[in-house]
């Protein structure tokens, strides 16, 4: 059987300026800054969009003079750009834009960022936001496997390192950092620190999904996707997001991802080894080592071990993260930060990240999402032709 | 020492299918909804049994005695109407099912895995009770 996305191509990427608050914008103008910048990278006509997804998908129909058109006004990452490859496979679009962005989104800097707060009748009365639901997944872990916070923060200070010497970054130069900097910062959510989180931020990025017959007329050569797939344990910040929740299979929560991975890796034809570069969401340190166990780069319970032997840096067996994620790149909005992983991965197969490029990477695995949020989605990209 | 929060914090609302959790909760006892059929316990009040498929569900009381399963300790509050530090976490139940709470009655530093705990309530509002975990011997 063929290859269900052997016709589809990733044609255009584009990051808008990111900055901790963008002055004069709001998520719906800087969506469309960022649908006009991966229109022109890809090189298409807004008259041959025939598909937008995402959160402001009808007003870019409506603002750029879409339609008629297909509109999917999704709210995610990995899923929105699976569903926009499956509308090219399909035939039922034949150029897609995947856009999003968020900015003037917080503003009330005595709590924590407003989507963090989930006002659930379980958990609203003991004051759990993301990191916290995060470190509950930690701790456990931590329990089990006696992984340390030097661990952590030693991915902490490897991902803020890439943003450091990047010039995109928000906290571009802010850096270098040890792992002991880490440790130094003030305790969030134990065992988080300050410089194990993400921060908050404002910005947008898009992308354009197109068929391969198309691919020659491109100023950058195509990027593939190679498989993909979502793992949802339910909804986020409702239950106790214990690392040992199951459903239909023995899979545990704490390794919510794992099975997305092993489809995506299947369909590849592909391992875990022939990944040349890693795009994996960042929202807190603990989450790389998860996600190294989770998606086969390491045995359970080594990934602690894993990145403190260095195998997630620049030069290391899987550099992760290259271009700071969303501790020190950019961490905009609900969902921006989310395809960022995706444009990131674009950028090194292309081969053209200023900073930290992976010398020939063919091969790149993207992530969003979490163990503390009970989901995490997978994406695989190439620079062959599955 | 990690205390219980005072009045002022964001209150439950709850729906149709929890509302006898929180009555419980008001007259000091812990509920939680098990099928009549296959026995299995509800990850959150429902209709439909998760692991049968039944639809007879019944509230039972728990004896509330149960151990700490992963926990956090927050320094930096979700608003400024908690105080910190607090200790979210989640708690095994002796009954099997597990639920986040938040762990009072010790230090910080003194919380470990698996250590016994206690259900106890305190009020949020004059409706609303919420429970609460401390160390037990």
């Amino acid at each position: 059987m063929p290859h269900p996305y052997r016709d589809v191509v990733i044609a255009g990427v584009y990051n808008t300026p990111q900055a901790r608050q963008l002055e004069g914008h709001d998520s719906e103008s800087i969506t469309f800054d960022a649908a006009v910048g991966a229109l022109a990278d890809a090189g298409v006509k807004p008259a041959e969009v025939d598909a937008v997804i995402g959160a402001h998908a009808q007003e870019l129909v409506l603002g750029l003079r879409l339609g008629p058109c297909t509109r999917l006004p999704w709210q995610l990452g990995i899923p929105i750009v699976l569903e926009g490859a499956d509308l090219v496979a399909s035939g039922r679009a034949d150029v897609v834009l995947v856009a999003a962005g968020g900015a003037s989104m917080y503003s009330d800097r005595t709590s924590t960022a407003p989507w963090t707060r989930p006002a659930n009748e379980f958990v609203v009365g003991y004051g759990l936001f993301t990191a916290a639901e995060f470190a509950l997944m930690a701790r456990r872990h931590m329990v089990m496997h006696r992984t340390t916070p030097e661990q952590m923060a030693t991915v902490a200070a490897t991902i803020r390192n890439n943003g450091h010497v990047n010039p995109d970054a928000v906290y571009y130069g802010r850096g270098p950092f040890t792992p002991a900097d880490i440790l130094a910062s003030r305790m969030v959510a134990d065992p988080f620190h300050l410089l194990d989180c993400a921060m908050t931020s404002e910005g947008g990025c898009a992308l354009v999904l197109t068929n391969a017959d198309r691919a020659a007329d491109f100023s950058s050569p195509p990027v593939w996707i190679l498989g993909g797939g979502s793992d949802s344990y339910g909804p986020a910040y409702q239950i106790a997001p214990a690392w040992d929740l199951v459903g239909r299979s023995d899979v545990p929560a704490g390794y919510v991802g794992r099975t997305a991975a092993r489809h995506t890796f299947a369909a590849a034809g592909l391992h875990p080894g022939d990944v040349d570069v890693a795009e994996l969401y960042d929202p807190f340190s603990f989450e790389i080592i998860r996600q190294m166990e989770a998606f086969g780069f390491c045995n359970d319970g080594e990934g602690g071990a894993f990145v403190a032997e260095g195998n997630i840096g620049p030069g290391g067996r899987l550099p992760v993260t290259t271009d700071g994620g969303t501790m020190s790149y950019s961490h905009a909005g609900i969902n921006a930060q989310q395809l960022q992983r995706v444009i990131r991965a674009v950028e090194q197969l292309r081969g053209t990240c200023a900073t930290s490029q992976v010398d020939g990477a063919s091969v790149a695995l993207c992530s969003n999402g979490g163990s503390g949020a009970l989901f995490t989605d997978v994406l695989l990209l190439g620079t062959e032709r599955p | 020492m990690l205390e219980p929060q005072p009045v002022g914090i964001p209150v439950p609302n709850p729906s149709p299918a929890s509302m006898p959790y929180w009555e419980g909760c008001k007259r000091g006892e812990l509920l939680y909804q098990r099928c009549n059929d296959c026995g299995t316990i509800a990850l959150r009040p429902g209709t439909v049994c998760g692991h049968c498929l039944g639809r007879s569900l019944s509230w039972v009381a728990s004896k509330g005695l149960g151990a700490l399963y992963s926990w956090t300790v927050v320094w930096r509050p979700q608003r400024p109407s908690f105080t910190v530090p607090y200790a979210p976490g989640i708690v095994t139940l002796d009954e099997g099912f597990r639920m986040v709470s938040s762990i009072v009655g010790c230090e910080p530093a003194d919380l470990r895995a698996d250590m016994p705990l206690a259900v106890e309530f305190h009020p949020a509002s004059d409706e609303i009770f919420l429970p609460y975990f401390r160390p037990r011997p």
